[in-house]
């Protein structure tokens, strides 16, 4: 065994190290997703090598606001979550479910049985890791398990980021989210740059992470830098402008009755941009559709959101057709009732619902909102 | 790495239509058997499969046959739409596809030795009808067995005979009461609630079973607390929009609750804080 494959649980590696990361996971055969520059924002995309990563790209976030600015000291991860999240790949906003054809006597119904892709995502924010601790909750380990989801996601491996320099609209500190990454990560990477070099230090969680760390051109962790970054973590979560209100399950659950449903639904487009840039929503509506002969049917599963008036349809008239029925189905589905249902808070504290809000609704001032107006306070 | 047929909750499996019975002007009970093979389709009273009209779409519907009969799968539906009218035109030999049985069940069992007051309005006597299979076969086990039933006018009595079957029994109440009469109707006239306040049961021990339009299940708890019945001896089936049955669609919610995996049979008191929140 050479020095450099000695195991240990901390590494430091540079910019050349990440790109023989990125590289060792594109020769696993995993599509390597991380984030991307597209239209003026960072999404996620594939990713070949170090490279393809936004260098000295940050960005500015605030509510129903959002641009990118560059910086000079080249790092990769000075910027935070854009409106992509992770679940696109696991529960893609499209998919076909099955396929069905009239047989002689009947029908026949077949299985989507196309592969399921071996995905690394690079780039996994604590807010987003804990999305998907959320989802798998959700889509795989109750009582019925999505195929889908749970075959990619066991198949995942996750380079996860600390974050040292949140966004403007994140609150995952509050959430118990954040900055640093909770557990679910097969490699998490800290960035250095500012020091006389660029470094990355790299932590495995996993067997895999352990095994794939090894591999790499990587030297042991310097005391300096691990204290660099406790004190940058420690300082992006105290940096952090906004938090979420600690009660907030109890006081949303008191407050169904509240006059300010009707005081944002004043201001809600029921846009259901919120609910598509959740890294946590799930809801999803099915269409059966045929083919022009109308001899093949097939079901397709689309994203949905609680905010359309449909959604709530049945026989007899639309149950939530208010705005005001709307936004308190979203708001207390993910921070109060998601606790009933899944045993643990819907949200994670990512921003995003904020920052992609055309009108700037901010979930953590709406559930203050519900406090005050209930005389709580 | 793929995925595996057996696995998948979403997956219809095709049923053949044995038979089909016009119950009402709009309603209608189907036959069902595995294309594969007759099986026994085992089913609690209560729960409901999400059945398949091809290329159309696919609805919840309860099970409204006899849980301790091998015989077919047996479904009765109203038509008030796409694919309820999609079912409504398919005959015996057509195919449709079956996901289930899904969700909780009426609590027949922890019921044992008590009055049993079942209050059903409309197409609501179709989830409920295993119940009253369930319990003539074991009648035994059972208190006072009450079966009320309101219906919007004569023409709408749903399972008449039978009804009048059971009517006829001894050891059986069942009172019918429609909203407005029609024709040579000599029965009784007004809401199901009514029904609740004459009815022979022993309040203090009943355990009643509700099943009908959102409105109706309101009042008829409210006549049941009346009553005496407690909250914890109050069962009902809630409707909510359904895509998935499984949980992962979240049209179901209802507060905290799926209706899906949750429901669609909750004891009241568990969702008696939701329940008279508007739009929930
Ligand atoms: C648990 C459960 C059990 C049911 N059991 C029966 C039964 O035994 N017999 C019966 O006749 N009806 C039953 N219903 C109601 C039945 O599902 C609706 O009448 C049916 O979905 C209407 O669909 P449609 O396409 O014909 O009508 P449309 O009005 O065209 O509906 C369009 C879509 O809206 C949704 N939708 C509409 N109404 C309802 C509804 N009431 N509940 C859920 N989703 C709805 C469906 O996705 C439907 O495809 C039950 C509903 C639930 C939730
Ligand atoms: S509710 Fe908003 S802040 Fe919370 S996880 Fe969803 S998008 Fe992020
Ligand atoms: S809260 Fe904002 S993003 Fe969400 S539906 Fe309303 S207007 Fe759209
Ligand atoms: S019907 Fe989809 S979650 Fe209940």
């Amino acid at each position: 065994m050479s020095e450099r494959a000695v195991p240990t649980n901390i590494r430091m590696i540079d910019r050349d190290g990440l790109d023989a990361l990125i590289r060792d996971l594109v020769g696993q055969g995993r599509r390597v997703i991380g984030p991307a520059l597209r239209d003026g924002a960072l999404v996620t995309g594939p990713v070949a090598s170090v490279d393809d990563l936004p260098a000295g790209v940050i960005d500015h976030q605030e509510a129903g606001g959002y641009h990118l600015d560059t910086h000079g000291n080249g790092a990769l991860f000075h910027n935070v979550v854009g409106p992509h999240t992770w679940k696109r790949y696991l529960y893609p906003p499209v998919r076909t479910l099955w396929s069905a054809r009239r047989a002689a006597g009947g029908l026949e119904v077949m299985a989507d049985d196309a592969p399921v892709p071996r995905y690394a995502f690079l780039g996994v924010r604590g807010c987003d890791l804990a999305a998907l601790r959320v989802l798998d909750r959700v889509l795989r380990d109750d009582a019925f398990a999505d195929p889908y989801y749970s075959a990619s996601r066991d198949a995942l491996f996750v380079v996860a980021v600390n974050c040292t320099r949140p966004g403007g609209t994140c609150f995952c500190a509050s959430m118990g989210c954040g900055p640093r990454v909770g557990e679910g990560f097969d490699l998490a990477l800290t960035e250095l740059p500012c020091e006389d070099r660029h470094v990355f230090l790299v932590e495995a969680g996993s067997e895999a992470g352990t095994a794939l760390l090894a591999g790499l051109p990587s030297e042991p962790a310097d005391r300096a830098a691990l204290a660099a970054a406790e004190a940058r973590l420690a300082e992006a979560a105290e940096s952090m402008g906004r938090e979420m209100i600690p009660d907030v399950a109890q006081v949303l659950r008191d407050g169904l009755n509240s006059p300010h449903w009707a005081t944002v639904a004043e201001r809600c487009l029921g846009c259901a941009n919120c609910t598509l840039v959740c890294p946590t929503c799930f809801c999803s509506t099915v269409e059966d559709v045929t083919d022009l002969s109308g001899a093949e049917a097939r079901r397709e599963r689309r994203w949905d959101s609680c905010f359309t008036l449909d959604f709530s349809y049945i026989h007899g008239g639309h149950i939530r057709r208010g705005g005001d029925a709307r936004y308190r189905q979203w708001i207390t589905h993910k921070l109060a009732h998601w606790h009933d249902q899944f045993g643990t808070s819907g949200c994670t504290g990512c921003g995003r619902c904020i920052t992609w809000c055309p009108v700037g609704i901010d979930i953590t001032e709406e559930a203050k909102a519900i406090k005050n107006r209930e005389g709580r306070a | 790495m793929s995925l595996t047929a057996a696995a998948d909750p979403m997956l219809p499996e095709p049923f053949g239509i044995l038979r089909k019975r016009r119950e009402l002007s709009d309603t209608f009970t189907l036959e069902l058997e595995p294309l594969g093979g007759h099986r026994k389709f085992a089913f609690r009273p209560g729960q409901f499969n999400m059945l398949y009209v091809f290329g159309v779409g696919e609805i919840p519907i309860s099970i409204s046959g006899d849980p301790d009969d091998d015989g077919p799968l047996v479904h009765t539906i109203r038509a008030v739409g796409t694919v309820s009218d999609a079912l409504r035109t398919m005959e015996p030999g057509g195919a449709v596809g079956v996901r289930g049985p899904f969700g909780s069940a009426w609590p027949v069992e922890s019921a044992e030795g008590r009055d049993v007051v079942l209050v059903t309005g409309g197409v609501g006597l179709a989830p409920m009808r295993p119940v009253i299979y369930h319990v003539l076969t074991n009648r035994q086990r059972y208190g006072k067995v009450v079966i009320l039933y309101g219906a919007r006018t004569p023409e709408d009595v749903l399972f008449r005979k039978q009804l009048e079957q059971w009517r006829s029994r001894f050891d059986l109440f069942v009172d019918v009461s429609v909203d407005r009469a029609t024709g040579r109707w000599r029965g009784r006239v007004g809401v199901v609630t009514k029904l609740i306040e004459r009815a022979g049961f022993d309040p203090h021990d009943a355990v009643a079973f509700v099943c009908g339009p959102e409105v109706m299940m309101r009042f008829s708890v409210q006549a049941l607390n009346e009553r005496g019945v407690a909250d914890e001896r109050i069962y009902l089936s809630m409707e909510r929009n359904m895509k998935c049955a499984v949980g992962f669609c979240g049209h179901c919610q209802f507060g905290g609750q799926f209706v899906c995996k949750d429901g669609p049979v909750f004891r009241f008191d568990a969702i008696r804080d939701i329940f008279s929140v508007w739009e929930v």
